[in-house]
């Protein structure tokens, strides 16, 4: 097998992966309207899902597991630069292939990372693949009784507003979606596993809800600290968290661990000044009053000169932070990145 | 065009070719502020600032943005006002428990100085100095500088989450249980205590947290309201509108120079179920209210002269 697999871990399971599994493509059996699960021979080692595995984080999170388990992907993007230990299938969560991946194999859990957090994608496009395509995945969990699924949610289900604590515990009502419609389908997605949560006591469900992930992730945030001039708005410096791409890595690994089920919310470093915040990436910065911003911001928008949409202004405007109280005690979370290298991690990123 | 570089370019001629003059006055009035906060308050401001136990992040600011490379220069500013304008007398002190403790004090002078003034007394007068925490409206954050102002003075949103986290860390918190109503009292009910709300005694049951009564005396002097317009209020959505005569002459916009008297009494003990019937509480918020009352009485009568 490849010498990447070989290096210093000597990796069976990868051969007996290949061999039991062939092609993947030829796995998708006329059979696939039997709902029942294949004979799969029980020496065969289970396996993690990950689910929109080519993103960023998803390749951080399979490079970091996949010399110690069995690592699956699906997504509908090609993974260039595959590990040759990872299966990969490259197909859409809410198609039925999706299924006859968890029917033919032994799955240990699933991480769900593939909710679209795109606000330029179509509405519909959406709100379909991300409460469609998680449903299915529930669905396939419960159907072949998959231990245990970490949907990795977003602090952004709480949404910055002007009347919140300082600090969101895990019970705080999900009121994103009250000024950012296009969160709401996240809020749902949330939702739907919570009910799954109390549906399905004998599977482990974990929701992980950090703050804004920053690093080479190509995401609101991350971009937001990327851009030339960071627009900020004048007179406002709400306190803000963030997490470095690798700790939440981390927090996802702990929260495979067996036993480990409920809500958490994940913070990084202590809090800072967004204004410190910005200082650190050592860009210039136009600050805006916030009258102007929202109107000007809208047609840039609209026109698509910005990847920004309007309600997005709240995050640096209001506080939206956490308390990671619950991940600290038990999962045993600790952040190990600073601020300073949280936030310089988005521009090393540019140059990979 | 990308609209950003023009913005850029707009602030560059804004920096370099426009205003390199208000730069250099900023400069100066930054040199010019600390140099007479120094010469004004001398050391021992900073000398109190430096022992303020609050645990700092390493970007220099508490969780809630409390900043203290801010603070002070508003600390300076409250300290003049204090000592200078107001002349604030303080008694009993001695008397603030370490550790957590919930301030609870009569509200009233149409602005809320007399938070200014107990909080900047607390730091200047009680050992070790602490920093007061008052909850502001939720209204505030919505509004520039001022949200920012407030977090770096360390006061925080007005929700209960907020104020039992403030109380797990040991700091002391200010509450005015009358709310806007004691503050927009006209002149013929002063010093008459109106309605407490319930919520401060359910967060000390909650907490098991002391209550310290303090009385504050020459703030309800310091703008004469005659009458407060509600329905006028109601229809600018403001919480009050007071008429205050005084707007109206040279220099009246000031608060009339009143001598603040401030006295901390003895701390009250409270148990029992922070769930319990308001009837219950009820009869625990009248203790805190009678003993502010008194207080308020007794100063009226030892006190000699508004002004001096």
């Amino acid at each position: 097998m490849s010498t990447r697999s070989t290096n210093g871990h000597p990796h069976s399971v990868a051969e007996t992966s290949d061999a039991t599994m062939g092609d993947p493509y030829e796995a998708d059996a006329p059979d696939s309207d039997g709902g029942a699960p294949l004979p799969i021979s029980s020496t065969e080692e289970p396996a993690v899902v990950i689910t929109g595995i080519v993103g960023r984080l998803g390749r951080r999170l399979a490079r970091r597991m996949h010399r110690d388990r069995r690592v699956i992907g699906i997504d509908r993007r090609p993974f260039e630069g595959r590990p040759k230990d990872i299966t990969h299938y490259q197909i859409d969560i809410r198609r039925k292939k999706t299924r006859d991946v968890f029917r033919s194999t032994r799955i240990s859990a699933v991480v769900h990372l593939g909710v679209m957090h795109d606000p330029r994608a179509s509405a519909a496009d959406h709100h379909t693949w991300n409460v469609a395509g998680f449903q299915k995945i529930l669905e396939y969990v419960a159907l072949y009784q998959i231990p245990k699924i970490v949907l990795l949610s977003s602090a952004n289900v709480y949404g910055p507003r002007p009347d919140n604590p300082q600090f969101l515990s895990e019970d705080a009502p999900l009121l994103g979606g009250a000024a950012f419609s296009e969160i709401r389908d996240l809020v749902e997605v949330d939702m739907l596993a919570q009910s799954f949560f109390w549906k399905h006591p004998e599977i482990e469900t974990v929701i992980l809800r950090p703050v804004h992930i920053v690093g080479t992730v190509r995401n609101a945030p991350s971009n937001y600290l990327r851009l030339n001039v960071i627009p900020t708005l004048l007179g406002f410096d709400p306190m803000v968290q963030v997490i470095h791409e690798e700790d939440l890595v981390r927090a996802i690994g702990l929260a495979l661990k067996p036993g480990v089920r409920g809500i958490f919310n994940l913070a990084g470093p202590p809090p800072a000044p967004l204004s410190r915040i910005v200082k650190t990436t050592g860009r210039a910065t136009v600050p805006i009053p916030h009258a102007l911003a929202g109107p000007m911001l809208a047609p840039l928008w609209r026109l698509r000169m910005a990847s920004f949409p309007v309600p997005e202004l709240d995050h640096v405007r209001y506080v939206c932070m956490v308390d990671d109280g619950r991940a600290r005690a038990t999962l045993g979370y600790a952040p190990s990145k600073s601020m300073e290298e949280s936030v310089r991690a988005v521009s090393e990123g540019l140059w990979e | 065009m990308d609209p950003a570089r023009q913005l850029v370019r707009l602030g560059d001629f804004a920096r370099k070719d426009g205003l390199p003059f208000a730069r250099d006055l900023l400069r100066k009035a930054r040199g010019a502020l600390d140099g007479v906060a120094s010469s004004l308050l001398g050391r021992e401001v900073e000398e109190r600032l430096r022992r303020v136990s609050i645990e700092l992040a390493p970007s220099g600011v508490d969780p809630f943005g409390w900043d203290p490379e801010y603070a002070r220069y508003v600390i300076a500013a409250a300290t003049v006002l204090s000592r200078s304008y107001f002349r604030t007398v303080v008694s009993g002190i001695e008397h603030m428990p370490q550790g957590r403790v919930i301030l609870v004090a009569n509200h009233s002078g149409q602005i809320p100085l007399d938070g200014v003034i107990i909080a900047i007394s607390v730091f200047l007068e009680a050992e070790p100095p602490r920093i007061v925490r008052a909850m502001v409206e939720k209204w505030s954050q919505t509004l520039p500088f001022i949200s920012t102002f407030f977090a770096k003075c360390g006061q925080v949103v007005g929700v209960p989450e907020n104020a039992a986290l403030l109380l797990q860390r040991g700091e002391p918190l200010l509450v005015f249980p009358e709310g806007t109503r004691g503050l927009a009292k006209t002149f013929q009910h002063r010093y008459e205590l109106t309605d407490f709300g319930l919520g401060f005694m359910r967060l000390a049951l909650a907490t098991d947290t002391p209550i310290l009564p303090v009385a504050v005396i020459g703030a309800e002097e310091q703008y004469i309201s005659v009458a407060n317009m509600k329905s006028v209020a109601k229809a600018l959505h403001m919480p009050s509108f007071p008429i205050i005569p005084q707007l109206f002459l040279p220099g009246g916009q000031l608060p009339l120079p009143t001598r603040y008297r401030l006295e901390f009494g003895d701390p009250l003990y409270f148990r029992g179920d922070p769930d319990d019937d308001d009837a219950v509480i009820e009869e625990k918020v009248w203790v805190v209210k009678a003993t502010i009352q008194s207080m308020l009485n007794r100063g009226l009568m030892e006190r000699k002269s508004l002004f001096f």
